[in-house]
């Protein structure tokens, strides 16, 4: 009887184990999300043509949110920094130019060793930003 | 029967909790104290010349011993780091203590990296003035290698040093000294 059991306790280890990964190098080219809806939620437009204002406003925002700016490259628009409160919150947030009036800001974050795939987190990064820039957000479609 | 089950219910929720983590909510929120922070880590000169800043921020950073990882002129970014000690005699005679009495060896802190950010930002008043903001944070590691704290620094007195430092400095800069 507590050989049945222990087995029984093994088979629901190894159930709990399935949810975990069989090769770690497929998480080099792994998202769970599509990338089409990962771009949504990480992208917005802002009506500006000012691409270093728009850079700034990046800056201060993380700033706000308790970053160390690491990297920031104005040619490419892409800034980086990150975050350590008992966690360490990577992100990287890059200012391309749509048009002749446009700035799209994507941002991509990373939490401890996982990926940030949930809505919310970007909205709350954008609310940030829109406040430091004076301008809306816009959803790009 | 129950106790091997119970345990593996355990385990397997263990490897679970393994898989899955999750960002905290306020993570990226801006609150009431994000704006306390931005208070603490930043202050005004009375003067456009960003570089005049941005040198005078270096000297400080090698005063107190940073590297310079990365600097970024036109948007006004510096990234500095240093490597240093991080034993505490108290935590260390708070081990040995415990150590005496349960007999369990107590990591303690061994080494830490600090780091720091400083941007300059032009303010739009008319003014002619620009803010300066500093954010230090470190990471520090046990005697068996293990991170042991990840936190940002935010202890009023450090950045009040920090830009006394720079005033003077900026001072220096200008004068040319």
């Amino acid at each position: 009887m507590n050989r049945t059991a222990i087995m029984a306790a093994a088979a629901i280890a190894l159930i709990g184990l399935a949810g975990c990964q069989t090769n770690s190098k497929d998480q080099v080219l792994a998202s769970s999300e599509s990338q089409v809806a990962l771009r949504a939620m990480q992208s917005r437009a802002f009506d500006t043509s000012d691409k270093l204002q728009t850079m700034r406003a990046v800056i201060a925002t993380l700033q706000d949110l308790g970053f160390v700016v690491e990297k920031a490259d104005d040619v490419l628009g892409t800034v980086s920094g990150t975050k350590l409160d008992g966690y360490q919150l990577r992100m990287t947030v890059t200012v391309r130019p749509r048009g002749e009036t446009q700035m799209i800001v994507r941002a991509n974050a990373q939490y401890n060793i996982t990926p940030v795939e949930d809505p919310v987190p970007y909205q709350q990064f954008f609310a940030a930003l829109e406040k430091a820039m004076f301008l809306s957000a816009q959803q790009v479609d | 029967m129950r106790k091997p089950i119970v345990a593996a219910l355990a385990a397997a929720s263990v490897l679970l909790a393994g898989c899955e983590q999750g960002i905290p909510p306020e993570a990226l929120a801006i609150s009431q104290v994000s704006v306390e922070k931005r208070q603490l880590q930043t202050r005004y000169f009375e003067t456009e010349d960003e570089s005049l800043l941005l040198n005078a921020s270096v000297a400080v950073l090698q005063d107190l011993g940073f590297t310079l990882e990365e600097s970024e002129t036109d948007l006004g970014v510096l990234l500095a780091t240093k490597d240093r000690d991080a034993t505490e005699a108290g935590q260390i005679a708070g081990a040995i203590l415990l150590g005496v009495l349960t007999g369990v060896y107590v990591p303690t802190d061994r080494n830490q990296k600090i780091r720091v950010s400083v941007v300059t930002r032009p303010l739009d008043d008319g003014r002619g003035r620009t803010a300066v903001r500093a954010t230090f944070q470190r990471l520090v590691w046990d005697t068996q290698g293990n991170l042991s704290k990840i936190e940002g620094l935010n202890e009023p007195e450090l950045y009040q040093g920090f830009f006394e430092k720079l005033a003077q400095s900026v001072f220096l800069e200008a004068q040319e000294i």
